[in-house]
C-alpha cells in the first residue's frame, strides 16, 4: 500500500506518495527526476548516492524513502546557487577531483558535511573523512587537494 | 615565440563543469520516451545442457513486454573467436550464460519476471583448473568450433609464440640463471558506473545505440556484422556515447549484454535499456585476464642479461574476448622490457567453465611485468648484483631496436630508476637494513604512441571555425574520464592560436566523427593530439587566407572612421606588404599578426573581427572555416613472427616501493612510493599526475588486495564489501617524478600515459617485501595470509 511522504529536497517541499519499499534514492532518482545522486553499489559501500539528510551524510540506497519524512534533503543538484558553483565544486575542477565524475556528486555532498563537523582539517582528516566514497579513477589524491583548498574558501 | 602559452600548463577541467552539478548524463540517467528496461537470466550451473525452459508464467505478468531466448532469436555466433551466441541454448558453460532475456515497463517487473521463468537443466562434468584443463580426458568446455568442427582438446586454436635469437647460445653465454614461477588472478575493473546501454530503432530498422564503449567505430563494426547475419543487412546504426563513468578495459569489447539490449529493442519495437547491478559488474563482465608463468633468466658475469625464456597459461574462461589475446601485449615486456639478446615466450590459452575476460588497463602487461620482474629480482641476487644495479646494466636506451623491432626512439628508463634510487635513498636503504622494511623496484615498457592491432591505427578529427570565432572539435575518440576535453582543448588552442575557452568538443559519437582505432592502448592523447595539430595548420590556414584578404580593408575601414570622427587625424603609411603573404603571418592567443613584427600597432588584430568578416559576405565570396585531418602513424603491424614497430614511441617509467611488513600480522604498509615516468611531455601536468595516481592505486590494489574469488566457477564476492578496492584511508604516500626527455613524434612530445604507472606497480611492492623479511609471494595479491604462510615454511 502507497504511503505519504512530506519531505524538503533542495528547499523545495514535496509531498510524495510512495511505495514503502522505495529507497530514498529510487525516490531522488526516479520520483523526483534528480538524477546528480548516483547508484554504484546497491549495499551502503561505495558512497556514491551520498545526499545529506538534515545535514547529516547517508547512502540513499540503502535510506528507505519514508525515513526521509519530515526531514530536509540536499543533494548535489542544491549546492549551485543561482550562476554560482559551491566553493567545493569550484575547487574540484581547479584541482582535477574527478576523472570519469561518477562518485563525484556523492563525495562532494560527503566532503560538505565534513567540512561543516570540521572547517580547517588536516589531509589526514579529509582521507578519514572521505573514507566511504569509494573512487576508481584518482587514487584520491586530488580529490584531497580539492577539498582541502576548498576549506580555505568556506 | 616558441615558449607554449596552453601546452605545458594545468588548465582547469571547466570543461566538465557538469559533472559537478549532477548534470551529466550517464547512461544510468539516460532516458526515452517509451523506454522498457531489460533483465538477463543467467544460468545456474557452471556447465549443463538446458533441458526445456518455460516462460509461460513470466510472460503472463502484466507489464512484460517481451521474453527471448536462445530460441526465439537468430543463432548467430559472435565475440573474438565466435565462440559464443547472444543467447545460449542447449548448453551452458559458464555461470554467467545468458539463458533468457526480459523487456518490461520496470526493471522491478523484468526481474520479477525472470524469476517466474522456469529453466530445466542436466547437469554436465565441469573443469575449473586450467592445467586440469589440458589434460586429456578432461571434460570438454566445447564440443565443436565456430564453423561446427568437433574439437578434441579446451587448448585454444591461439598458439602465441615468440622467439628472437637463440635460447640455448644465451644459456651457454651465462654465468647465472635463474628460474621461477609466479601468477596473477582475477581482478575486476570496478567502473563506478555500471555497464549499461540503451538500443532504439527507427520503423525502418535503423539503430541508435547510446553507449559507453572506447571504440565506437569498431562497436559499430560488430554491430553492422551481426546484422548482417540476422536480416539486418544495410541497416544504419549509429553509436554515441553518454558521458561514461570509467572504462579501464571494460567498455573495449562490444559486450553480450548489448547484443540482448538490441534483440530486445527489435523484439519490442520501443527503446530498451539495459543497465547493469554492481552484482552482474563482478559476475557477468569480463575482467582481467589471470596467467602463470614459468620464467628463466640468466645474465653473464658483468650482470648482462643473456636471455629471457618465459610459458604462459591463461585460463580462457568458457568464451573468448580480449583476454585472449593478452599474449600480443605480453610479449612487449618479455622481449622488451630491458636490453636482452635471446628471447622465447609461449603463452597457451586453455578452456574452463569459469568466467572469460578482457581487457584491463595494461592489458597483459601488468601480469607479464610481474613474472619479468621477479625474475628481474632473483637473477640480480643470484648474481649478487644490487637489484637497481641490474636494471641500469640491462636499461632500454634511445636508438635501440628490440628484439620485437620496437624502436626505441626516446628513452628516459635511466633517469627513472636513478630518480626512485635517489627519492627512496636505495643505496643507503639497503647499507643500513632495518628489520621489516625493505625497499623494491619495478620497470616498465609500454606503447606510448598508438597500437597497431588493427590495419588502420588512425584517428580522424574535424576541426570548424564559426563567425563568432567559436572553435567546433569533432573528434573521433571517447572520453571514459581521463580528461581528453581539456587536453585537446589545449592542444587545440595552442596550435590554432585560439583560447581553450574558444573550443568546444564532440566526442564519441560515429554519426559526428570520421575512423578512429578507440580510445585504448595509452593513445588518445598521441593519436588525437597529431590529427588535431595537422588539422589546426589546414584551418589556420584558411584563417590567414582570409585575414590577408579582409585585414587591409579592416584597417583602412578603421582609419575612415577615424578619419570621419576627427579631422585632423593622419592615415599612417603602412608596409602592407607585411600581411600580404599568408605564410608570412601567424595566430596566437585570438590574434592575427605578422611573424616579422608580431606587436605592430595596426597590423595585430583581434581573429574572431577576421572570420566575423569574412564569413558571410554575400554570393560567390561566402565560405566556411574547417578542415578535416586523418593522422594514420607509420607504424607495422606484428608480423607473422610477433615482430614490428606497432608504436611510434615507447613509455618508460620505474616504480620504487618502501614497504613495513608486521611480521605478526602479515600486513604490508607503503611507507613511501616513488612513481617515475618518462611521459614525453605532459600537457597538462596535473592531469597527467591524475592518471599516475590512479594507475598507482589500482596497481597496488592489484599487489596486495584485489582479488575475485572464483570457486567452482561462480564468482564468491560481487560486491564492494568483500572485494577490497583501496578507499582514501589506505594512504599511499606517492611521489610522482615526472621525466620529459620529448620525443618527436608526439604531439607537442606528448607520449601516452594512461596505462604506464598501474603496471609496475605490484612486482616493486612484491620485491620490497622479499627485501622486507626474505620470503617472496609469487602469486598476487600478496594478502597478509599469505605472507605468514610463507614466513612460517621459511621457520
Amino acid at each position: 500500500m502507497k504511503r505519504s511522504v512530506l519531505l524538503t529536497v533542495n528547499g523545495e517541499r514535496h509531498e510524495v506518495l510512495i511505495e514503502p519499499n522505495l529507497t530514498l534514492l529510487e525516490l531522488l532518482r526516479e520520483g523526483l527526476n534528480l538524477k546528480g545522486a548516483k547508484e554504484a553499489c546497491g549495499i551502503g559501500a561505495c558512497g556514491a548516492c551520498t545526499v545529506l539528510m538534515d545535514e547529516k551524510p547517508v547512502n540513499a540506497c540503502i535510506v528507505l524513502a519514508l525515513e526521509a519524512e519530515g526531514k530536509e534533503i540536499e543533494t548535489i543538484e542544491g549546492l549551485v546557487k543561482g550562476n554560482d558553483l559551491h566553493p567545493l565544486q569550484r575547487s574540484f575542477i581547479d584541482h582535477y577531483s574527478f576523472q570519469c565524475g561518477f562518485c563525484t556528486p556523492g563525495t562532494i555532498m560527503t566532503a560538505k558535511a565534513f567540512l561543516h563537523r570540521n572547517p580547517k582539517p588536516s589531509r589526514d582528516e579529509v582521507k578519514n573523512g572521505i573514507a566511504g566514497n569509494i573512487c576508481r579513477c584518482t587514487g584520491y589524491e586530488n580529490i584531497v587537494d580539492g577539498i582541502l583548498n576548498a576549506a580555505k574558501e568556506i | 615565440m616558441s615558449e607554449y602559452l596552453y601546452v605545458g600548463k594545468s588548465i582547469p577541467r571547466t570543461i566538465e563543469t557538469d559533472k559537478v552539478t549532477g548534470r551529466a548524463i550517464y547512461i544510468d540517467d539516460l532516458k526515452r520516451p517509451g523506454m522498457l528496461y531489460g533483465k538477463i537470466l543467467y544460468s545456474k550451473y557452471a556447465h549443463a545442457k538446458i533441458k526445456n525452459i518455460d516462460k509461460s508464467k513470466a510472460e503472463k505478468l502484466p507489464g512484460v513486454r517481451a521474453i527471448l531466448t536462445g530460441y526465439d532469436i537468430p543463432d548467430v555466433r559472435v565475440g573474438f573467436i565466435k565462440d559464443q551466441t547472444v543467447l545460449k541454448k542447449d548448453v551452458v558453460r559458464q555461470f554467467r550464460d545468458e539463458v533468457a532475456a526480459v523487456a518490461a515497463i520496470s526493471p522491478e517487473i523484468a526481474e520479477e519476471a525472470l524469476g517466474l521463468i522456469k529453466v530445466e537443466y542436466e547437469v554436465l562434468p565441469t573443469v575449473f583448473d586450467p592445467v586440469e584443463a589440458m589434460k586429456e580426458g578432461a571434460p570438454l568446455v566445447h564440443e565443436v568450433d565456430a564453423r561446427g568442427r568437433p574439437l578434441k582438446s579446451n587448448i585454444l586454436p591461439l598458439p602465441w609464440k615468440f622467439y628472437a635469437g637463440d635460447i640455448e647460445t644465451g644459456r651457454k653465454a651465462s654465468a647465472y640463471t635463474v628460474k621461477d614461477s609466479v601468477s596473477t588472478t582475477w581482478v575486476n575493473q570496478c567502473c563506478m558506473g555500471p555497464s549499461g546501454c540503451v538500443a532504439e530503432f527507427d520503423m525502418n530498422n535503423n539503430l541508435t545505440l547510446y553507449d559507453q564503449t572506447n571504440v565506437i567505430h569498431l562497436g559499430k563494426q560488430r554491430i553492422m556484422e551481426y546484422f548482417a547475419q540476422i536480416g539486418l543487412k544495410g541497416k544504419k546504426v549509429r553509436v554515441v556515447n553518454a558521458i561514461v563513468g570509467g572504462s579501464f578495459g571494460t567498455k573495449l569489447d562490444t559486450d553480450i549484454y548489448e547484443f540482448i539490449c538490441m534483440q530486445l529493442a527489435l523484439k519490442t519495437r520501443k527503446p530498451v535499456k539495459i543497465l547493469f547491478s554492481r552484482e552482474e559488474e563482478f559476475f557477468a563482465l569480463p575482467p582481467r585476464q589471470p596467467a602463470i608463468f614459468d620464467i628463466e633468466q640468466g645474465c653473464d658475469k658483468e650482470g648482462r642479461l643473456t636471455f629471457r625464456k618465459c610459458e604462459a597459461l591463461l585460463d580462457n574462461g568458457a568464451y573468448t574476448s580480449w583476454g585472449a589475446t593478452t599474449p600480443s601485449v605480453m610479449m612487449m615486456p618479455m622481449s622488451s622490457l630491458y636490453r636482452v639478446p635471446n628471447v622465447s615466450f609461449e603463452a597457451t590459452c586453455v578452456y574452463t567453465n569459469n568466467i572469460y575476460c578482457q581487457a584491463m588497463r595494461g592489458y597483459g602487461n601488468p601480469q607479464a611485468n610481474f613474472a619479468v620482474e621477479t625474475s628481474m629480482d632473483t637473477l640480480a641476487e643470484e648474481a649478487g648484483i644490487d637489484p637497481a644495479e641490474f636494471r641500469l646494466i640491462n636499461r632500454n636506451q634511445s636508438g635501440d631496436e628490440t628484439p620485437q623491432r620496437l624502436k626505441i626512439t626516446s628513452c628516459g628508463l635511466e633517469e627513472c630508476i636513478n630518480s626512485v634510487k635517489e627519492k627512496l635513498d636505495w643505496d643507503k636503504k639497503k647499507k643500513d637494513k632495518k628489520k621489516a622494511r625493505g625497499v623494491g623496484m619495478a620497470s616498465l615498457i609500454h606503447v606510448a604512441g598508438g597500437a597497431r592491432v588493427y590495419m588502420s591505427d588512425g584517428h580522424g578529427i574535424m576541426i570548424k571555425v564559426d563567425q563568432n570565432g567559436c572553435v567546433d572539435v569533432f573528434e573521433s575518440g571517447t572520453d571514459q574520464g581521463q580528461g581528453s576535453p581539456t587536453v585537446i582543448s589545449q592542444i587545440v588552442a595552442e596550435a590554432l592560436g585560439f583560447k581553450p575557452e574558444d573550443i568546444s568538443l564532440t566526442m564519441g559519437d560515429t554519426g559526428l566523427s570520421l575512423w578512429d582505432a578507440g580510445t585504448h592502448a595509452s593513445r588518445h592523447t598521441f593519436m588525437a593530439g597529431n590529427a588535431a595539430i595537422r588539422c589546426c595548420e589546414k584551418v589556420k590556414k584558411q584563417i590567414l587566407d582570409m585575414a590577408v584578404q579582409y585585414m587591409p580593408k579592416l584597417i583602412k575601414g578603421g582609419f575612415k572612421r577615424k578619419k570621419r570622427k576627427d579631422p585632423d587625424f593622419v592615415q599612417p603609411d603602412l608596409d602592407y606588404s607585411l600581411i600580404s603573404n599568408p605564410e608570412d603571418m601567424d595566430i596566437r592567443d585570438r590574434m592575427v599578426f605578422p611573424k616579422s613584427d608580431p606587436d605592430h600597432p595596426y597590423f595585430k588584430m583581434d581573429v574572431r573581427e577576421i572570420v566575423r568578416s569574412g564569413l558571410h559576405v554575400g554570393v560567390g565570396d561566402s565560405r566556411v572555416v574547417v578542415a578535416e585531418e586523418f593522422y594514420d602513424p607509420p607504424t607495422e603491424m606484428l608480423d607473422r613472427e610477433m615482430k614490428g614497430n606497432l608504436s611510434m614511441t615507447y613509455a618508460f617509467g620505474t616504480t620504487g616501493v618502501e614497504v613495513e611488513v608486521d611480521e605478526e600480522t602479515g600486513e604490508v604498509t607503503i611507507l613511501k612510493l616513488i612513481a617515475a615516468h618518462d611521459v614525453g611531455k605532459a600537457i597538462n601536468p596535473t592531469l597527467l599526475l591524475g592518471q599516475v595516481y590512479g594507475a598507482v592505486y589500482t596497481g597496488v590494489g592489484y599487489g596486495l588486495t584485489e582479488e575475485i574469488k572464483v570457486v567452482n566457477g561462480r564468482v564468491m564476492n560481487p560486491n564492494f564489501r568483500d572485494y577490497k578496492m583501496l578507499t582514501a584511508k589506505d594512504v599511499i604516500p606517492i611521489t610522482p617524478v615526472v621525466v620529459e626527455p620529448g620525443d618527436e613524434a608526439g604531439p607537442f612530445g606528448a607520449k601516452g600515459i594512461g596505462e604506464p604507472g598501474l603496471v609496475p606497480t605490484a612486482p616493486a611492492i612484491a620485491n620490497a617485501i622479499y627485501d622486507a623479511i626474505g620470503v617472496r609471494i609469487t602469486d598476487l595479491p600478496i594478502t597478509p595470509e599469505k605472507i605468514l604462510t610463507a614466513l612460517n615454511d621459511k621457520q
